[in-house]
């Protein structure tokens, strides 16, 4: 691994200071620690926690914001995540939602499977290929501080719009949420008022 | 391209409309050509260019999650860029609905076709999806009406396999 300037932000804190803005928008995690960023947060049926299905979290999100035009929807996932299903980036433009965002966590390894390097710890720049999918309006985020500030880009702006947050690799408590997808799904679609409790 | 219509388009659209699916995610294929000009010229039908099958299935899980109903129109090549992503329905207990025109089986001639559309049925069934193979142009419409209610009634994934004897063989001007 490269000694490159070591990201800053500290995930845990910055996704729950971005969800504490985030009104009624549903929340489609990509597997792994954007589940537990967000449970950690605070726990809410209108996030549709997902535990495999790499490179499904932003076409899952499409598929919520085509059914919930009238609902903001945000996919949080991860720079691994995004990659492996990149080419829905030029779905998502093509199709131009604008109820929806996506968010990138950007820690440039593979952090789950023992922080083996990953691709955006090279020349790779999401925004920068968001942008070519048609994408058009992307934010890089470097600073703690500015979690506000993209709050206000994430759950207000005009959609589809892309953020990446440079995160920190950090060691964080376990915050496991629901696993059974069946029981996610339910909880979720009682949430939109499409099932009964 | 195909010189005309087949009628088995007209059979699969209106079941289509009958079960309210708004969405049609795909990667096109030659016998698939009819249906979508008929999915492309309904406003009330969205039809998603897709760059890879799988994220058909993320989509279409995330749709029926949302409240809405999708689907994915493919060549048999494409299933097997979607067996991984095939779970996602599975775990959420969601119906993930495919319409799938073969090759590389009946009268084919270009053999990089042939592993994968033999493998189409073995490599679905193993994930999980049902599958409904139909021989018969005249019995497609049926054949997807039938796949259809088993998916949504029964939130499971479920594929309509065309053959290839029903759409013809792509010649490549050699026959």
């Amino acid at each position: 691994m490269s000694a490159a300037t070591p990201n800053k932000i500290l995930r845990r804190s910055f996704v729950a200071e971005l969800l504490a803005h985030r009104g009624n928008a549903l929340i489609v995690p990509g597997l792994g620690s954007p589940n537990w960023d967000i449970f950690a947060a605070g726990d809410s049926p209108e996030f549709l926690y997902s535990w495999g299905g790499m490179g499904l979290a932003v076409p899952t999100a499409l598929g919520v914001a085509l059914a919930q035009p009238k609902r903001r929807v945000l996919a949080i996932t991860g720079d691994g995540e995004v990659m492996m299903g990149v080419g829905s980036l030029a779905v998502v433009g093509d199709q131009a939602p604008a109820n929806l965002a996506i968010l990138v966590l950007d820690n440039e390894t593979f952090a789950e499977t023992g922080r083996q390097r990953g691709l955006t710890a090279g020349r790779t720049d999401l925004a920068q290929v968001a942008k070519g999918f048609g994408i058009a309006k992307t934010m890089t985020v470097t600073e703690q501080g500015r979690a506000g500030e993209l709050a206000e880009f994430l759950f207000k702006a005009p959609g589809p719009v892309l953020a990446v947050a440079k995160i920190a690799i950090t060691e964080d408590p376990w915050a496991l949420p629901e696993k059974d997808g069946a029981a996610i799904a339910h909880r979720f679609r009682v949430a939109l008022g499409l099932e009964k409790a | 391209m195909p010189s005309s219509p087949p009628s088995w388009s007209d059979d699969v659209f209106r079941e289509i409309k009958a079960r309210d699916i708004a969405t049609i995610c795909t990667i096109p294929d030659g016998g698939l050509t009819a249906l979508l000009d008929l999915a492309e010229a309904d406003r009330a039908l969205r039809v998603v260019t897709l760059t890879s099958e799988q994220e058909g299935v993320g989509i279409v899980t995330g749709c029926w999650i949302g409240g809405g109903r999708a689907m994915i129109a493919m060549q048999s090549s494409g299933v097997g860029n979607c067996i991984n992503a095939l779970g996602l329905p599975t775990a959420y207990r969601a119906p993930c609905l495919m319409l799938v025109t073969m090759r590389g089986q009946w009268g084919e001639f270009n053999p990089w076709q042939v592993p994968m559309g033999q493998a189409v049925r073995p490599a679905l069934e193993a994930i999980g999806v049902k599958c409904f193979p139909v021989d018969r142009a005249a019995e497609v419409g049926e054949t997807f009406a039938a796949a259809a209610d088993i998916a949504f009634n029964s939130r499971v994934s479920a594929a309509v396999l065309v053959s290839q004897r029903v759409i013809g063989a792509k010649g490549f001007g050699q026959q």
